[in-house]
């Protein structure tokens, strides 16, 4: 089967290879999932059977890696995933009415995604933000110390 | 800033970088160790200091870089920043603001045992860790602190930064290993352990972040100063994190044995809107808990703690004011556990998922006293009948919230609702 992988991400699978010792190939699997999301947004199991191909291992492996994993979606996301931390520091601290403020706000229930694509909504386990609680990630990046006026201005913000 | 060891400098938009690592006397610790001492004797340090790890297990950190073998070919070392555990925040804060620090600790270790190629394993969720962890190592390679022929003398050592993918059960040490080598993150049978047979068979240390950024201080001042730090037992200072209902939330580091009413009503200010204090989980979220009468005397180090009924743990200190609803926090943390649960071992996989489907119940306001009685009943089937402590960490606060808190429970199944309004924020 050809590779769907288009020559950039290969460049950057070869640089990933050389931080590796050579006898620790298996070791790329998270590194080359992680790329391709990162490109992409999402890994698809043909991802995966190409990522397999080009470590040289077993399909099956790299595929139950991909669906073992949290981080890891398989299916198309928003443009921006919001990550709301729903553990112990941010439920003590309001995680509850982050998780209501932005379901009012964007229309939409947990898991789910606007209509035009914009937005998704997730709750997520502890970000190691319990000091500056409650928290969330916007995609990569952490929003701490929540409240209702804070979130309507992070999300005010977003191009 | 009153700290000995970490939260010694103003944290400034530089404090992160070599130039003001180096200006605080950074790599000295390394200096020392490559060019006056054996390997030998940098771990004989590390012994006599009396470190202990600060992953949440407090394992003598000399201890376990002597179980490596001395004529082992090859031997892994692997800095554990999974930082999972709810409450817990401090390896962040190293990594922000001081990843040099860390760079040190690991580059020393791996002298001392040997180590070619070092693994930073950090959870896949952080985003300025990694990048002030990254950039550190691009400063550190240019300086010829890391790579090949540190320093000119001829010790090689490479540092591989590898991100998690969302796992709690990753911060386990075997199950880090396993994820590292590119499979699921689940657990190994121990023995062996993984400083026998550890990645990809080889011989191999993990250790936390804080365990390893103590070192270059170790080396700097002495073991013999470090193990005068705090409580003779458990000495050095510790980076506790509190959280949850104080005014000032926070990372504090501290000397072991520091009293916890000082560090909740002093250091972090006190209760939210001057409640009264309920309860504390004094280690993080799998730790027992403690109510307010409880932690009176208690200081933090493992031998009070352990008279108390509870751990060091993780050093999190989660806080929880009077008029919180413990059937619904005890959920969040149910919930939590049966979905990190890797599924190996029926007894962990089974019952998280079970004691969480009775307090969702519970509060959902269906539930029965006889669900109570059951829930009481499920941690003993757990407890040491799995694969990793995972299990025995769901179960520990199950134990402990329905032993100090059940009447609330009771309530609640009994009733339908709410002893309290329900409530876990203010
Ligand atoms: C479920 C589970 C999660 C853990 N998570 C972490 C973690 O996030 N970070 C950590 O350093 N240790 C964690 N540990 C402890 C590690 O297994 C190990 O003891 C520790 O990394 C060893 O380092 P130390 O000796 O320096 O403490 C966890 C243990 C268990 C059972
Ligand atoms: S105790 Fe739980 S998390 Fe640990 S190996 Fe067993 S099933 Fe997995
Ligand atoms: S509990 Fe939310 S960040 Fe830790």
């Amino acid at each position: 089967m050809s590779s769907p992988l288009p020559s950039v991400l290969l460049e950057q699978f070869d640089a990933l290879r050389r931080q590796y010792p050579p006898e620790m190939k298996t070791s790329l699997v998270l590194p080359l999932l992680h790329c391709v999301q990162d490109a992409n947004g999402h890994v698809t199991e043909a991802d995966a059977v190409a990522i397999a191909g080009y470590i040289g291992m077993p399909a099956i492996q790299v595929i139950e890696a991909l669906t073992w994993y949290s981080m890891f979606d398989r299916e198309p996301q928003g443009r921006y995933v919001i990550k709301v931390c729903r553990n112990i520091a941010c439920s003590l601290r309001g995680s509850e009415r982050v998780v209501a403020h932005l379901q009012r706000k964007l229309g939409i229930g947990l898991d789910e995604t606007t209509p035009d694509g914009r937005f998704t909504l997730r709750t997520v386990e502890c970000l190691a933000s319990c000091g500056t609680a409650p928290a969330m990630q916007v995609n990569r990046t952490y929003h701490e110390q929540l409240d209702e006026a804070k979130l309507d201005r992070i999300l005010e913000s977003l191009p | 800033m009153n700290g000995t060891v970490f939260m010694t400098f103003p944290v400034t938009a530089t404090s992160h970088t070599l130039a003001d690592y180096r200006a605080r006397g950074g790599y000295a610790g390394l200096e020392q160790a490559l060019r006056q001492h054996t390997p030998a004797e940098v771990g004989e340090r590390a012994k006599a200091s009396g470190l202990q790890g600060r992953g949440g297990a407090g394992f003598m950190t000399g201890l376990k870089w002597e179980f490596v073998a001395r004529d082992a070919p090859v031997v892994y070392l692997c800095c554990n920043i999974d930082e999972g555990e709810p409450g817990t925040f401090k390896d962040r804060w190293i990594l922000e603001h001081s990843p040099h620090q860390l760079i040190e600790g690991m580059l020393i270790a791996a002298y001392a045992l040997r180590v070619r190629h070092a693994f930073a394993y950090i959870r896949g969720e952080f985003d300025l860790p990694l990048r002030r962890l990254q950039a550190a190592l691009q400063e550190a390679q240019a300086a010829g602190l890391v790579g090949d022929n540190i320093l000119g003398t001829g010790f090689s050592c490479d540092i591989v930064v590898h991100r998690g993918a969302g796992a709690y059960v990753c911060g386990e040490e075997s199950s880090l290993i396993n994820s590292l080598e590119g499979k699921k993150g689940f657990p190994r049978n121990k023995p062996p352990f993984p400083a026998v047979r550890g990645l990809y068979q080889k011989p191999t240390v993990v250790n936390n972040v804080e365990t390893l950024a103590t070192v270059p201080w170790i080396l700097v001042h002495g073991s013999e100063r470090y193990a005068a730090i705090g409580v003779k037992k458990s000495p050095g200072t510790r980076l506790f994190g509190v959280s949850g209902h104080v005014e000032r939330p926070g990372l504090f580091e501290k000397p072991t044995g520091y009293p916890l009413a000082q560090l909740i009503f002093d250091d972090a200010g006190g209760i939210l809107g001057g409640r009264k204090l309920k309860a504390v989980i004094p280690g993080g979220s799998s730790t027992p808990i403690l109510t307010g009468a409880e932690i009176e005397n208690v200081t933090l180090d493992p031998e009070s703690m352990g008279k108390a009924g509870s751990m060091v743990g993780s050093g999190a200190v989660i806080v929880i004011a009077e008029g919180t609803c413990m059937v619904r926090l005890l959920q969040v943390l149910s919930r939590f556990y049966a979905h990190e649960s890797c599924g190996q071992c029926t007894p962990c996989r089974e019952g998280t998922d079970w004691m969480n489907r009775i307090l969702e119940r519970v509060i959902a306001g269906r539930g029965t006293p006889a669900d109570i009685a059951t829930l009481r009943r499920i941690p003993s089937g757990i407890q040491g009948n799995t694969v990793c402590a995972l299990g025995d960490a769901a179960s520990m606060p199950v134990v402990s919230f329905l032993k100090k808190f059940g009447d609330e429970f009771d309530h609640y199944a009994t009733h339908g609702r709410s002893l309290h309004d329900g409530r876990l924020a203010p």
